[in-house]
């Protein structure tokens, strides 16, 4: 047998793909970009972390398909991965400075060989970058044979600082506030990113902290575990009781801008959860989701505004009138589409969601909806004289509202209408033969879904107090898509879990902005191919997913979560 | 459901019949209207097969189509702009915009068959969402990497002299790019459906839409056909990437979302599936939306139709998805096997 050779091919491979990935990664400006935020300040930046964790994780990779054959292959195998992933970038460096890449790549431009090859003269910046790609492997090579404990304690700790250098703004003012504590800061944070010493702290303390969890972790479990359930149920209601208080003084301690940030993700639980219902339970993809947030939108901001002057009235007013169009429109735009299945619903819900957009942005309705300007002056709300119009004062009526239609959620998951949906999703015949009505169960799916999205929509029109076409683009139907599916589809702490890391990240970190769509893109098809059941997975989903790899066993789990 | 059918079918025929007697269009215009339509109609007709093969085969919409038509002239662009500024394209025109298209039909295919490996191979047996999702996916994920290493501007396609002005043909006047369009578009799509029809790949490509497990019975590779698939629906929407770049004079990361929609429509139009009934649904696709703003919307008393010419198309497609969802052309897959 040449198990051997294969194993040289696949390092080979594997760091074929690696060269590509580093390289493609430079040209689309990702590095370049990452490289002005320091993970450690002035010694390591976030573009260089980026290509590093390419050049160990992919070593790993190769580390572990020659596992079987002996620890001296494995090591070869993790430096030729090494060696070939920093030699893609390396022949990007040497071909760059020779021929002007720019004409066709914007992005390949000397600053960006200069980051590649550390800021040193071509001559001693090329092998220095081919040796980094060799301590890539060595290291990969090293968490390869390291006991599991040990491995462990390496890739959280360095994650937890890389993470803590990447969230810097983030963690820099919820310190501030803890009083005493506030020193802190100074000793973790530089200018920009973390101290040297910050740095290698936390590291330290990260993996103490692991190395007791790992020893007295399930003692302190079984400890929680064997209280008497008078203290046990103290214990959660303490926990609820923390959690409560935290989301009540959250605006306060995170300031202005994070409270943004919070109020955005806060809209996009809304949509998340609305949208959830329809193709997390009921298993109907809906692309043109979005159609009911313009509609809520809309008819907040017709009723409303003052400068339609149609009907002024204030926000409580026109709410039910949003919700109940949501509604009326969720049905409407339910009925055609009720024999479609899979792809064919999602191409009609795509032209619905288009067609609304179109005739909204078009001259024609203009004197009604205002055409491609929208409509301003949407009133704040208020209530019995307080405004909510900062994003701090918004954040509770949205919490308010993610509360309300989390709760109804939970509910109707495991009510009568919930377990119909999800029977609907498994099979539709087989639903329909157990006696699920199938029109009423989809049609109370949209119907829900949509006036969800229409309460989310009445909350951002005065949020943002006006509103236009463009906001209501299919990109925002399929966002909402992604990050239930990310989130772990038809999981409820999915979708918030799916909101924080599709919507408040790339907002928390500017430099992602631009390339927040490239990421959705790559982590959709890898989270498809990984981890298809989400961060989060709903418990009965993933039982579904993981069975379905034995294909005979699908039939008695289909019964067993119906 | 019949209502609103009937009821769309007579405002579209009355605003029709108030347009025309009105007579604010001559003759000239509806003789450009539907010339603009053939041109743009074969643009769709080539993406639509496309679409519609892969649905053959693999019964999944390949979202990341549109990503396909537009890397390929994206790339063509700077071998376009290379050749301008050393002349090379006044000089040699022919010969510089048959390179393009090799360049564009090269790109395009390299990136449907990357495509198929990667996303949609390891996801053969999964449930139906699964690759959608993926396609989804890797629609953004193509679109966003090509906006970073090309630029996110448009850019302009240099203008070949030799397509500028008309021609005359049997007194009607048409514009030299439309009709090198058109010609080009029917005479690619008559290649690919005598390949389809006559060659022994293209036959194996159609025993697999058949039926799979037959085919891989009778000896066909499977895996290989559905990648055979994807490069020839990638080399049409390649070249048909040119035509568009040809007649709209630019490029942009974003270029294909709306063209792949479209496209898609023509496919469900002409009933997916169906190689002749993607052809056709574009071309009739391609008239509707240029002739139906005026001809229908603008009789309806209408302010500004043309801005409507999108949901035309959509509602064209809403209509067809429930009313025949078989399409012009198709068997009855929608429902059954969907």
């Amino acid at each position: 047998m040449n198990g051997g050779q294969s194993i040289w091919k696949s390092a080979v491979n594997i760091g074929a793909i690696g060269a590509l990935t580093t390289v493609l990664l430079s040209l689309i400006g990702m590095v370049g970009a990452f490289s002005k935020r320091d993970i450690i300040y002035e010694i390591v930046t976030m573009g260089h972390t980026l290509l590093l964790t390419v050049g160990v994780f992919l070593s790993f990779l190769s580390a572990k398909r020659a596992s079987q054959k002996g620890l001296g292959r494995v090591f070869g195998a993790t430096l030729i991965t090494g060696i070939l992933t920093s030699g893609g970038v390396a022949l990007l460096v040497i071909v760059g400075k020779t021929i002007n890449l720019r004409m066709v790549f914007v992005n390949a431009s000397p600053a960006l060989y200069q980051l590649l090859i550390f800021g040193f003269d071509a001559s001693f910046g090329v092998p220095l970058l081919l040796f980094s790609g060799l301590l890539c492997g060595l290291f990969a090579f090293l968490l390869f044979i390291a006991p599991p404990i040990l491995r462990r304690i390496l890739i959280t700790g360095i994650s937890s600082v890389a993470i803590a250098g990447v969230l810097q703004d983030l963690l820099r003012p919820i310190i501030s506030i803890w009083g005493p504590l506030a020193g802190i800061n100074d000793v973790l944070f530089a200018v920009n990113g973390l101290t040297l010493g910050g740095g290698l702290g936390m590291f330290l303390i990260i993996s103490v902290v692991m190395f007791f969890w790992a020893h007295k972790g399930n003692k302190i479990k079984t400890k929680i575990s064997t209280l008497p359930p008078g203290r046990q149920r103290m214990l959660k209601t303490g926990t609820w009781l923390i959690l409560a208080v935290i989301l009540i003084a959250l605006p306060q301690i995170l300031g202005l801008f994070l409270s943004e940030v919070i109020t955005i993700v806060g809209l996009y639980v809304l949509l998340g959860l609305g949208l959830n219902i329809v193709v997390g339970f009921a298993g109907l993809l809906d692309l043109g989701y979005v159609a009911f947030f313009a509609v809520g939108s809309y008819i907040v901001a017709i009723l409303t505004s003052p400068e339609l002057g149609f009907f002024n009235m204030g926000f409580w007013s026109a709410l039910p009138f949003a919700v109940i169009a949501g509604i009326l429109a969720g049905v409407l735009l339910g009925i055609p589409v009720l024999k479609m299945r899979g792809d064919y619903l999602a191409i009609a819900t795509l032209g619905f969601g288009e067609i609304i957009r179109i005739l909204v942005l078009s001259d024609w309705l203009r004197p009604w909806l205002g055409g491609a300007q929208g409509i301003g002056k949407i009133p704040n709300v208020t209530i019995s004289g307080y405004v909510f119009s900062t994003p701090q004062q918004i954040y509770y009526l949205i919490l308010a509202g993610c509360l309300l239609v989390g709760f109804i959620s939970w509910r109707l998951r495991d009510s009568r209408l919930g377990r119909a949906w999800m029977a609907v999703r498994e099979d539709e015949d087989v639903a329909q033969a157990m006696g699920i009505n199938l029109v009423a169960t989809k049609l109370m799916a949209f119907a829900t879904g949509a006036a969800f999205s229409a309460l989310s929509g009445a909350i951002f029109a005065t949020k943002i107090g006006s509103v236009y076409p463009h906001s209501f683009n299919v990109m925002i139907s399929i966002n909402i898509l992604c990050l239930i599916i990310v989130g772990g589809m038809g999981s409820i702490p999915g979708v918030i879990v799916g909101a924080a890391a599709l919507v408040g990240l790339p907002e928390l970190l500017r430099e992602f902005a631009e390339y927040r769509l490239l990421v959705y893109g790559a982590a959709l098809v890898a989270m498809m191919l990984l981890r298809p059941e989400g961060l989060w997975p709903e418990e009965k989903r993933r039982r579904e997913l993981h069975k379905e790899e034995e294909p005979e066993a699908v039939p008695a789990d289909a019964q067993g979560s119906a | 459901m019949w209502l609103i059918g009937g009821g769309l079918i007579f405002l579209a025929i009355w605003g029709a019949i108030a347009t025309l007697s009105a007579g604010v269009y001559s003759a000239r215009h509806w003789i450009d209207f539907v010339i603009f339509g053939l041109a743009q109609g074969s643009i769709y007709a080539l993406i639509a097969t496309g679409y519609t093969m892969v649905y053959g085969v693999l019964r999944m919409i390949n979202f990341a189509h549109s990503e396909v038509f537009m890397s390929g002239p994206y790339t063509a662009y700077f071998v376009a702009a290379a050749f301008y500024r050393s002349g090379f394209l006044d000089a040699h025109p022919i010969v510089s915009l048959l390179f393009i298209f090799i360049v564009s039909m090269a790109i395009s295919t390299g990136i449907a068959f990357a495509l198929e490996r990667v996303a949609y191979r390891p996801l053969r047996n999964a449930p139906r969402l699964v690759p959608l999702i993926t396609a989804i996916g890797a629609s953004f994920f193509l679109q966003y990497t090509f906006r970073g290493l090309y630029g996110s501007g448009f850019q302009a396609y240099p203008v070949f002299k030799m397509l500028e002005g008309h021609w005359t043909i049997l007194g009607i006047r048409i514009l030299r790019f439309q009709l090198v369009v058109i010609l080009a578009a029917v005479l690619l799509m008559l290649a690919l459906y005598s390949f389809v029809m006559r060659t022994r790949i293209g036959k194996a490509i159609r025993a697999v839409s058949e039926d799979k497990e037959a085919s891989a019975l009778m000896g066909i590779d499977v895996d290989k056909m559905i990648s055979m698939t994807f490069v020839i629906g990638g080399a049409a929407a390649g070249a048909a990437g040119v035509l568009y770049a040809v007649m709209f004079k630019q490029v942009h990361f974003f270029m294909g979302f709306i063209p792949g929609i479209k496209a898609f429509t023509a496919a469900v139009l002409g009933g997916i599936g169906n190689i002749p009934g993607a052809m056709l649904g574009g071309i009739f696709l391609g008239l509707m939306e240029s002739i139906g703003p005026s001809l229908f919307l603008d009789g309806l008393g209408i302010v500004a139709p043309y801005q409507l010419k999108d949901a035309i198309a959509f509602t064209m497609l809403v209509l067809v998805l429930i009313f025949r969802p078989t399409g012009i052309l198709g068997e009855r897959l929608a429902v059954k096997k969907a």
